[in-house]
């Protein structure tokens, strides 16, 4: 794209990152510094890490695409992904501190004392993790390819070979020093530009987002489609594109309607409403229930929670992640509205989630601000790859360090993360096709259908037993995994079938629900004798000193 | 946010309230009094530590009463989020003109979900920490309490 500066600022985000993680390796000692950071890890600069940990490619790339494409329906996304802080506050964050467990399988033994509960919840923390990663290297391929236009495995390899490399030397210490810098980053980097943006339409004189004639393009563009589409000329005449089509308009002409967007301005501008598609409030719902309920869920979320002090620490930092996050989605939101005036060419082309880094260029021009501002997105979109392949990378290896190769040593840990890195960027290396969005939407998706029942009935209900706790995860989780693999991997499905595997956990989280509930009554013998004990452990605050 | 430091729940009495005691004590400067009413109150609240760790009924009791406290204010908390957002979609869906309401030019649903709901969010958030710590107060209050 011809902006110099772009470069230099992924390098440089790239460079304090693994400065910072060489810095860690300094620090890191024992397993426990790698795992936990010794727990010895303050409320503010845990919350900073939680929250930059937390935002990923999907939270920095993908919302601001969605609401460009589709509108306020998709808002639900930023929505439900600081609401999901908000359930894990409710539910889990105290308690799970208390219980003095590493990870999620930790959890499962020290609750129900079953050790094939336990692989259980190591094949599915596997699973999230993986599928959870494949789009943030994915959105590092893609991403480079945009803004420095080098081929896309490059991106995806950069950042599955940094990230690798830092989570296996530096451990969770150094992680969090990372991550803390990392939220900071990914603020500035949409905060600033935004301040830009909105002088720069102010400057403008204010151009409508949803004009009455629809949106239009206001400089001649030359437009090349990346995905497949219909698209309606407003004359009437119909046109099928395909990847690699050139399509060339002047100024001022009305971007053509594409199938599969809301071109059409009362679609993006107005919520669906009831009648005229039930499945939209439906698939509305199902995401709710997914990102309400999913972030507890999320491997690289809980694992966090650990390195609290106590429960009262592990509350109020949630609540200072709740704060950070909130700030930060308010701006995806600006930068979808803005792009309708000023990038309506990524409706055409298809590559939405683009908006980002493309919009503070087509917006301010090619001064030398837009050069510098787009650098500066760039560089936080690359944080924003680097911070959740970290975190995603360190409790998958983990897990595998302790749970399968069943060694706890920095040996083990480090083989660990070579091996929960290399997979995942396999898999991105062929499957350069999926949307970035849908696919983190499916991941918590399956986390909200197995931890989050797993977590709230093992926290707050005595009578989970560990038959019912591994049938819930087992069926409620696999019909989410199903749902998944045929998304991504089966024929294209239309109507409710379609809705029904995009949008899973409407359906799925209550059967997982109700199946742990039913099993465990029926199994009630089974009920861990010490369950007393630990809900004394779980609940009971730090200052009885018991 | 409210700092680790602060005094938790103003305006509730004090844990222990060895008041006439104290005030018999210092009126008459004996300091005798003071120390056994303490280590009769550090005994008794041994006891009850030592009936919730043991599993005993009493102890039992206590800590069921706590569970049960912060599930309901838990599910308190979720409530008010499930009406508030939760009843959007279906609001909107039901009556589309509330969608094309605007507020200085911006469609209501863009303000509701794009800004008013993480405010929203952070003072539930807020309420739920402060009254989750007063539950827990009240419990280290009722096991700590002398006249148990």
């Amino acid at each position: 794209m011809g902006n110099g500066f772009v470069v230099p600022a992924i390098v440089a985000v790239t460079l304090v990152t693994l400065g910072i993680g060489f810095y860690g390796l300094r620090l890191a000692r024992t397993t426990s510094d790698f795992l936990v950071a010794s727990r010895a890890i303050s409320p503010s600069w845990n919350a900073a890490a939680i929250g930059g940990e937390y935002l990923s490619a999907a939270s920095f790339l993908g919302i601001a695409g969605l609401i460009l494409r589709y509108g306020v329906d998709v808002l639900w996304y930023p929505v439900g992904f600081a609401a999901g802080y908000l359930a894990l506050l409710l539910f889990v964050a105290a308690p799970l501190r208390r219980s003095g467990a590493f990870t999620l399988p930790d959890f499962c033994e020290l609750r129900l004392g079953s050790r094939r509960l336990r692989i259980l919840a190591t094949v599915f923390v596997i699973f999230i993790g993986w599928l959870y990663l494949v789009p943030q290297l994915q959105g590092a391929g893609l991403t480079l390819a945009t803004v420095a236009g080098s081929p896309y495995p490059v991106g995806a390899l950069l950042v599955a070979a940094v990230v690798t490399a830092n989570v296996a030397l530096g451990g969770m210490r150094a992680v969090t020093f990372v991550q803390a810098f990392q939220y900071w980053l990914k603020l500035t980097a949409l905060a600033v530009p935004a301040i830009f943006l909105a002088l720069q339409w102010q400057a403008d004189a204010r151009p409508a987002v949803t004009p009455p004639d629809g949106p239009a393009f206001r400089t001649a563009t030359t437009v090349v489609v990346e995905h497949r589409a219909a698209l309606t000329f407003p004359d009437g005449t119909t046109r099928e594109v395909r990847p690699g089509d050139e399509l060339t308009f002047a100024a001022g002409e009305p971007v053509p309607e594409v199938s599969g967007v809301a071109t059409d301005a009362a679609d993006w501008l107005l919520p669906s409403a009831a009648g005229d598609d039930d499945r939209g409030l439906f698939a509305t719902y199902s995401l709710i229930l997914a990102t309400f309920l999913g972030t507890m869920g999320l491997p690289h979320v809980l694992v966090r929670f650990y390195t609290n002090p106590d429960g009262a620490a592990a509350r109020r930092t949630t609540l200072v992640v709740l704060a950070l996050v909130g700030v930060f989605y308010l701006l995806p939101t600006l930068y979808g509205v803005l792009g309708r005036i000023y990038t309506p060419q990524l409706l055409v082309s298809g590559q939405t989630d683009a908006v980002v880094v493309l919009l503070p260029g087509a917006a301010l021009g090619d001064g030398t601000t837009g050069r510098l501002l787009a650098a500066l997105v760039a560089a936080g979109a690359f944080a924003a790859f680097l911070s959740t392949s970290s975190g995603l990378l360190t409790s998958v290896a983990g897990v595998i360090s302790t749970d399968v190769l069943g060694r706890g040593s920095v040996r083990g840990f480090r083989l660990a993360t070579v091996l929960a890195g290399g997979v995942p960027a396999v898999l991105a290396l062929n499957v350069s096709g999926l949307n970035v969005s849908q696919v983190v939407g499916l991941a918590f998706a399956v986390a909200a259908s197995s931890f989050c029942p797993l977590l709230v009935l093992g926290i707050w209900w005595r009578g989970l037993t560990d038959l019912g706790a591994a049938a819930g995860v087992l069926v409620g989780g696999g019909a989410a995994a199903g749902a998944v693999l045929v998304t991504v991997l089966g024929p294209p499905l239309s109507g409710w079938p379609a809705t029904l595997t995009a949008q899973p956990a409407a359906w799925t989280v209550p059967l997982a629900f109700t199946v742990m509930v039913v099993v465990s009554m029926a199994t009630r013998r089974r009920a861990p004798a010490d369950v007393g004990a630990t809900m004394l452990r779980l609940h009971a605050p730090e200052a009885l000193r018991l | 946010m409210t700092g680790a430091g602060e005094p938790r729940a103003p305006g509730r009495p004090a844990p222990a309230a060895p008041a006439p005691g104290r005030r018999l004590a210092e009126q008459s400067g004996r300091t005798r009094v003071v120390l056994a009413e303490a280590s009769r109150r550090d005994s008794r609240a041994d006891r009850t530590r030592t009936e919730l760790t043991q599993q005993t009924r009493v102890g039992e009791a206590l800590v069921r009463g706590l569970v049960r406290a912060q599930l309901a204010l838990a599910l308190r908390m979720s409530l008010v989020v499930l009406i508030g957002l939760g009843g959007l979609p279906w609001l909107f869906a039901i009556a589309p003109a509330v969608g094309r309401v605007t507020v200085l030019g911006v469609n209501l649903p863009w303000l509701l979900l794009g800004l008013a709901s993480f405010p929203f969010l952070i003072a539930v958030g807020w309420a739920y920490v402060r009254l989750a710590e007063r539950n827990e107060q009240d419990f280290t209050d009722l096991v700590q309490r002398p006249e148990h």
